[in-house]
Formats: C-alpha cells, structure tokens, sequence
C-alpha cells in the first residue's frame, strides 16, 4: 500500500480525495429544520426526520443518517411552518359589495414522500397552495354578507376555510396550521370614494349635532338662570308688590333719565311740566 | 496521503518564506522589546524570549524556522523526512486550535447557545462559559432571548387603511415589541419568524380593529386595542409553536384618512363652538342671577327702612328721583292748561347737543 502511494502520489492522492468525499456523504446530517427523502435511483426509500405532532424537539428523527452515495439522493423538505401568501384579491360579498382581501396561510409539510410524489419542489408546492387558497378565500367568502367580512373570524368563516384548505392541500401532504385575512381593503376608485364621502357626511352631520346640542344646553341654562332669577325677585318684592311698584318706577326714572342703562348715557330729554303735576303741586302755591 | 503532506509543507514553506523578510527588519528597528507580538515568533531563532513557550514546542519551532531558512535560501526540493513532523506540528496546532475554538462558547448574558449534534438538538446552553464537542459534531448556534425587538407595521410613510367595525377606514400605524422566549422552537419551527410575526400582527390588528368603531379605535379605547392584539397576537404565535413572546403592541398613530380630515376638524371646531356658547350662558346665568339677588337685596334693605315710616320714605323717595331726574334736564313748565305751545323741538335737541360737545 504506502510503495504504491510513493509511486503514484498523485494519483492516490486523488483517489483519497474521491474516497473522503464519498464517506462524508454517506453519513449525511440531518437538521432539526429539515425532513428529507431518500430517493434510490428516483424510487423512494426511506424518509428522515420526519415530521409527527407531538415529538419534543431534539427526540430521534435529526442527526446523523447514512445512505449508500451516488446511488442514494436525498431530496430536502422544509421541516418548519412555512407560509403562503396570496395576492390581495376582489371578493364579491351577498349584497354586491366588493372588498380587496389579502390573506395568508402557514402550513407544514407533514408527508414529505406525498409531497415529494405530487409537487417535487418546494417552490411547486407552494404555488399550488397558492392557487387553492386563492379559490378557496373566494368561495368561502363570497358566499358571505359585507359585514361578516370585515371580521371573518368572529363569524368562523376563517374556521371553514381553513378545513376545506386542509382537506385539500391533504393530497399533497401538507397541513394546513391557519388561515388568516391579513387585509381587508375597499377597492380603489368609486367605492372608496363613496366611503370617503360616506365618513364625511356622516362627520358633518356629527358636527351639526353637536352644535345644535351645544345651543341647547346653553339655553337651558339661561333659562334656568332666568328663573332662578325670577324667583329671588318674586321672593324679595313680594312682600309689597304695591311698594315695589313704587320703588322700581324710582329706579326706572333715574336710569331712563339720568345714568342711563347698560352703560350707554341716558338720551337727551325736554319735560314739559304741567303745574298740575304732583312734584308740582307746591310750586303754584296752593293748599291741597 | 504522502503527497497531500507534502503540498501542506511546501505552503508552510512559502508562508515561512513570506515571514523571513518581516523577523528581522522589526527586530532591528526596535530591540528584543519587539519580540512579544509583530514578526516575533516567526523571525530569526536568536531574538526571542520565545524559548519560553513551552520545551516541548522548542524543537519543532526550531525545526520549522530553519527550514523557513531554507526554502528562503533558495532549496527547491520537495519535502523530504524533516517535513513529517514539521507538518505532523502544524497539524496537532491546528487541530488544539480548533478545539478550543469549537468546544469553548462564550454565551452572552441574555443570549442563549443552542447546542445540535449531526443536527438534532442536544441541550441549550445558558449565559457564561459552555463546553460542547467540536465542532463537526456540535453546532452551537447564539440566540438573543432578553433584547426586546420591534416590528413596525402600518402607515408610517404611506397610507394604510383599515376598515373598522362602523365600515369606517381608519389611517393606522403600530409597533409590535417582541422577545424569544423559547430559543429552540424559535430556531426550528417557523420559517420566517420576522415575517411571522408582521403578517400575524397585521392580521389581529385588522380582525380587533373591525370590532371596534372609529371613535373608539381613535380614542379612549386605544389601550383595549393594543392589549387585544398583543392577545390574539401571542395565541396564534403559541399555535405555530414560535416560541416567540409578544411584549405589547403600540398603536403610534390612529387617525382618519387625509381624504376626510377636513370633516373631521369640522367636528373639533363645532365641539369648540358648543363649548362656546356654553360658556357664554354660564356666564350670562351668572350675571343674571347674582344681579337678581343684588337687586332683591338692596330692596329688602330699602323695605325695612320703608316699613319703619312709609308715608314719609315714600315721599322722600319721590323728592329725591324727581330732583335728581328734572335738575340736569331741560325743563318746560306749560302753565294754561289745555294749550299746546309750539316747541321748536329739533332746535331744542341740536341746542342740547352742542352743550355737550362743549363739555366734552
């Protein structure tokens, strides 16, 4: 052996090299994140790691594997909850109202040999999600009133499609984690106009509302006042409604002819006197 | 195998050559003070304090500079019997090297090292110093549990409209703050945490805020949003086994879009306006009713007085007004009853007011 390495180092050399590679791909790794297929020459043979609910992370499944090299190809699938997002789509709602839903899915991959049968790829996979998830957001939604559709969840409509999903996506080995709208938008142009306008008026309408209210409050108040006023007069000139006739008369000549009311100067005013008059009667000098 | 050695030796070779240049120019610049770091190690045998490596390693290190020496010189050959241990020594050096790179991890408090075997999870390594096998065999890989990340998610440049329960659109941005509270499930079980986490967040922002109305989403009812999110959000992430730990959600911004902002300063201006008026009566109520209570003052006050001797107060009342009324006023006293004098009033008046422009 070693007088054959002396003689040829290159060659051997090579052939160490080749050998090397061989027996580290024997043994392939396996990683927690990864479930494979072991494919003898494109007939499946075994499946690593496989994914099964319930197994604690780090039990048997990752690690250390082997297969028979060249022979053996390993096909990698995802172990992990993946996601499949779909392109916000029109939905037509039972009363003829059309909302943009954009929606998404996490699934796993839990038969990857079923998976690697109908899809091969990852990337096939997941457009073929795509497309069912897309049919079925539509169907399940479509058969819904605008206003379930603003929270399809309350309603279990998310419940519902995420079923018809699963049985569905079933055939290609996949399970369906969850279903969720991630938007639910008003289409561009005239209905979101009319929305906009919609919010306006209403806000319009608020606005009017709370000043007419705001009015109200305040003449309640100055009514109350008023009263409360006319209570504290009653009250007080009540006692002699003959002397408060006397009284306020005095008042009213004062201001009206004199101080002026309200800050405003009285106008200017002529009196034509009678002597007859009673402020008089001592003026023309005669005895009652 | 031979030959893959003698490859490596004629490499150390050509590194040995490289370093020949280095040793001694540094050593003749600066004296044996050098010799700790730079060109040391690999300069010329004699300046070096270097001996103090270690007795074992004296003779290959020899070993190696003299054959450095060498190649320099100009020996061309390939390797012959003293390049076996020389390469034997590089080997073992790597190796030790690797080892200790490898199986020695330093974990950062707040970090945590989760440790694979060909793969499979092992164990998780906590903060401080941890030992695992080397490293074809343990992986180990550093997660960040303590340090709370955010996702911002919304308008925070364009507009996002969310419609809201009254079939409202509501302009909205918020911030998801979020930690790894389980750093195995997170390295193994989602795909994409960081996407996850957006795409779930905006998920149960939309679904909580169509429950809600406009005014409530805008308003008050913000800190009940933000909780509910963070709820809905944590039980779909505790569904796809994350184990990710949503710390709160934080609505930045909640308003109505640009398109109805003026309607709704319109609102604001009419809250204002019916405040306004409301104030305007309380005060008006105020004056009112203190006036009322001012005036019926100063009449039960004058009434007591009046009550004591009432013919007289009455008259004297009388006198006093008519004094006070007809004294700063014109008069004209008509003295035969039944005529009617001619007055020429406008004079009267424009005579009136010339008077007083004069006093003022």
């Amino acid at each position: 052996m070693t007088g054959y390495v002396r003689r040829h180092p290159l060659l051997s050399g090579v052939i160490a090299f080749f050998a090397l590679v061989l027996l580290l791909s024997s043994f392939p790794i396996v990683p927690e994140t990864k479930q494979a297929v072991v494919v003898r020459f494109g007939k499946p043979e075994r499946i690593l790691n496989r994914f099964e609910p319930g197994r604690p992370i780090g039990a048997a499944g990752a690690g250390l594997s082997y297969r028979i090299p060249i022979v053996d190809q390993i096909v990698w699938i995802d172990k992990r909850v993946l996601a499949v997002d779909m392109e916000p789509q029109p939905v037509l709602s039972t009363d003829q109202r059309r909302l943009m839903v954009d929606a998404y899915a996490r699934y796993r991959i839990v038969d990857p040999l079923l998976m690697y049968i109908r899809s091969t790829t990852e990337d096939n996979l997941k457009s073929q999600l795509q497309t069912i998830l897309r049919s079925d957001v539509r169907n399940e939604l479509g058969s819904q009133p605008f206003a379930a559709l603003l929270s399809p969840e309350r309603q279990g409509i998310m419940d519902d499609v995420r079923k018809v999903l699963n049985s569905q996506a079933a055939n290609f080995g996949v399970e369906i984690v969850d279903v969720r709208i991630k938007k639910t938008d008003l289409p561009d142009g005239a209905p979101l106009d009319s929305a906009f306008d919609r919010m306006r008026t209403a806000r319009y309408q608020e606005a009017q509302s709370i000043r007419a209210q705001g009015n109200k409050q305040a003449q309640i108040i100055m009514a109350e006042a008023d009263a409360e006023a006319a209570q504290t007069y009653a009250a007080s000139y009540g006692k002699d409604p003959q002397f408060y006739d006397f009284y306020r008369a005095m008042q009213s000549y004062k201001s009206t002819f004199v101080t002026g009311t309200e800050g405003k100067p009285a106008a200017p005013t002529n009196i034509i006197l009678s002597p007859q008059n009673d402020y008089l009667k001592e003026f023309t000098g005669r005895a009652k | 195998m031979n030959i893959l050695l003698g490859w490596g030796g004629r490499i150390r070779g050509l590194f040995a050559d490289n370093k020949g240049p280095w040793g001694p120019s540094g050593s003749s610049e600066e004296p044996p003070a050098d010799d700790g770091h730079g060109g040391g190690p690999w300069g010329e045998p004699p300046s070096g304090g270097r001996r103090g490596l270690g007795v074992r390693s004296v003779g290959p290190l020899d070993e190696l500079l003299r054959r450095g020496r060498m190649r320099f010189g100009g020996g061309g050959g390939l390797p012959g019997r003293p390049d076996r241990s020389l390469i034997l020594w590089a080997i073992v050096g790597f190796i030790v090297i690797w080892l200790i790179f490898t199986t020695v991890h330093s974990i950062a408090p707040g970090e945590r090292g989760v440790v694979t075997r060909f793969g499979r999870y092992s164990y998780t390594l906590g903060p401080g110093v941890g030992l695992t096998l080397p490293s074809p065999v343990d992986r180990v890989q550093k997660v960040d549990v303590e340090s709370i990340r955010t996702a911002d998610l919304g308008s925070q440049s364009s507009e996002d409209l969310m419609l809201t329960g009254d079939q409202n659109l509501l302009d909205i941005a918020y911030s998801v703050r979020w930690n790894v509270k389980n750093p195995e499930w997170y390295l193994f079980q989602l795909a994409d945490p960081e996407e996850t986490i957006r795409q779930v967040g905006e998920s149960a922002m939309r679904a909580v805020i169509a429950d809600v109305s406009l005014q409530d989403a805008m308003g008050d009812k913000r800190g009940e949003i933000e909780a509910q999110v963070a709820e809905r959000m944590q039980r779909i992430l505790d569904g796809y086994r994350s184990g990710i730990a949503v710390q709160g959600v934080a609505i930045q911004q909640a308003d109505p879009p640009a398109e109805v902002n003026d309607a709704f300063k319109e609102v604001t201006a009419a809250q204002q306006q019916a405040q306004s008026y409301i104030n305007n009566a309380n005060a008006y109520a105020l004056q009112r009713v203190r006036n009322a209570q001012g005036e019926a003052a100063a009449f039960d006050k004058v009434y007591q007085q009046y009550k004591l001797a009432p013919e007289v107060t009455r008259r004297r009342m009388y006198y006093e007004t008519m004094e006070q009324v007809l004294s700063k006023l014109p008069k004209t006293i008509v003295e035969a009853p039944g005529v009617t004098p001619y007055l020429p009033l406008p004079q009267v008046q424009k005579e009136q007011q010339g008077q007083q422009e004069q006093q003022q």
